[in-house]
């Protein structure tokens, strides 16, 4: 495949950047694009260049770190899965790819299409955990009953992996998608109740703090999601929220 | 419970009450404005009641103002908030990949809106205010001195749309107002919270309404101007 990719430059935070074109050629469909990057920044270190730089980590999906805006999309046109698991198959020979760093006042950028994501770092620790004593008499956890349709949907919350494709994706950069599956997975369990009031109102407003903007239920965070984390999270947030306001 | 309308949650379940007390509104607005295309009579007799009825002249219109007056600000602030949040914004993006057009779109179909109701009130309400309380006739007839004269709401209704080019700016203003409820009425539930089991079926509600009560409004103001 020979592909034209028009990607954004920005050498620092300060740096007002731009949008750079490469050509790139004998690329592998059943490459990931991830290793499609690899090959350009192999090419520009040749050249003597400076390689693009973009986060990743353990390529598998998993880890959160892949992000990128590709084409128009929060990890690129498939769905369900993230920009390392994107493969080169999704494109056609000639195409011109667009490749973007996520946008958000709450997710600047550090350097090329690397943004700091540590926002949703302390979101997390404004709530985003339950207080236990593991000092070696923990109870089993198993040994507290949880209704299994509970224990579904709190295990489904849990798979979100804090990639801020939602924020990216969302018209408003609303990262109420993370906070409402972070707030839920909680929420759903026993464990969890004991600091429900606290950790929904301290979560909240952290991520209001952040910068983040209002959720306007579009829908496009749900569609872009990798983990594909639903909306009724976000209702479970709300919900969460309104019952604690009126308690604190 | 001081601070909710400080949150982000609370100002969006804010503007979901606001805007679930507009949609019941508008619902009440169609269901008297129906009557005038079946019973002149009784479409005389029950605005006459709501136009001098004390509960709705002084609790309920002022109660309804306050309303939309709300929904706009706040509908403003989101949007300025909003767009603070994502200053620089992407080379490509491809919105139609993942949304509607109307929930992307939520803020021009709310000006559109907002710029009808203006017009709207510079039609019916505002003559309407000037002759109950500026001229100080309550008698809602069509000649104050002459009981025999009727009722004047139907026929100035009726006379309103005979002017071509009103009745296609509110027809266009009723498509506008159909793609904001499309979005707005499931919107208004999911900020509230209540996403569960009747969801699919509130949804299904939400889009009969936001097509029949616009298209009803559109069938009136078009049998106005072709039966005059």
């Amino acid at each position: 495949m020979n592909l034209t990719l028009k990607i954004w430059r920005q050498a620092n935070a300060n740096d007002k950047g731009k949008m750079v074109d490469y050509k790139i050629s004998d690329i592998s469909p059943d490459m990931s694009f991830l290793e499609m990057l690899d090959v350009l920044n192999n090419e520009l270190i040749e050249k003597g260049e400076q390689p693009v730089a973009f986060d990743h980590d353990c390529r598998e999906g998993i880890c959160g770190s892949c992000s990128l805006y590709i084409n128009g999309e929060a990890h690129g046109p498939d769905r369900g899965v993230t920009t390392c698991q994107l493969h080169m198959r999704m494109f056609k020979d000639g195409d011109t790819i667009t490749i973007e760093p996520f946008r958000a006042t709450a997710f600047p950028v550090i350097k090329d299409l690397i943004v700091d994501r540590t926002s949703f770092d302390r979101i997390q620790h404004a709530g985003g955990f339950i207080s236990v004593n593991t000092s070696g008499n923990t109870i089993d956890a198993n040994a507290i009953p949880v209704n299994k349709h509970n224990a579904d949907d709190a295990f489904s919350a849990a798979t979100c992996i804090g990639c801020g494709a939602c924020v990216a994706s969302c018209k408003n950069s609303s990262a109420m998608l993370f906070v409402g599956a972070k707030v839920s997975q909680f929420a759903l369990l026993p464990q969890g109740q004991v600091e429900a009031t606290d950790r929904v109102l301290n979560m909240v407003k952290q991520m209001d703090e952040e910068g983040f903007g209002n959720c306007t239920n579009t829908g496009a965070c749900e569609v872009e999601c990798p983990k594909g984390i639903s909306l009724e999270n976000i209702a479970r947030m709300n919900r969460e929220y309104l019952k604690a306001s009126l308690k604190g | 419970m001081s601070g909710i309308l400080n949150s982000s949650i609370g100002r969006k379940f804010a503007m979901a009450l606001s805007a679930l007390f507009l949609m019941i509104f508008l619902l009440q607005h169609f269901s008297i404005n129906i009557l005038s295309v079946f019973s002149p009579d009784t479409f005389n007799e029950v605005s006459h009641f709501m136009g001098t009825f004390w509960a709705v002249q002084y609790v309920l219109q002022p109660i309804l103002i306050l309303g939309v007056i709300f929904h706009f600000v706040m509908g403003f602030v989101l949007e300025i908030r909003n767009r603070n949040a994502r200053k620089i914004n992407y080379a490509k993006n491809n919105g139609s990949a993942n949304s509607s057009w109307m929930s992307r779109n939520m803020i021009w179909s709310g000006l559109a809106i907002l710029a009808f109701i203006v017009l709207h009130f510079y039609d019916f309400w505002a003559p309407e205010i000037n002759v109950k309380y500026f001229k100080g006739d309550m008698s809602g007839l069509i000649d104050p001195d002459n009981v025999d004269s009727g009722f004047r709401y139907w026929e100035e209704l009726h006379h309103k749309f005979q002017d071509m080019w009103r009745v296609i700016l509110y027809c266009v203003a009723f498509i506008f107002l159909s793609l904001h409820l499309l979005h707005g009425f499931s919107s208004a539930f999911q900020s509230t919270g209540m996403n569960n089991k009747y969801s699919k079926g509130l949804q299904g509600f939400g889009k009969a309404y936001a097509i029949i009560i616009p298209l009803g409004f559109v069938f009136i103001a078009l049998f106005h101007h072709f039966t005059h």
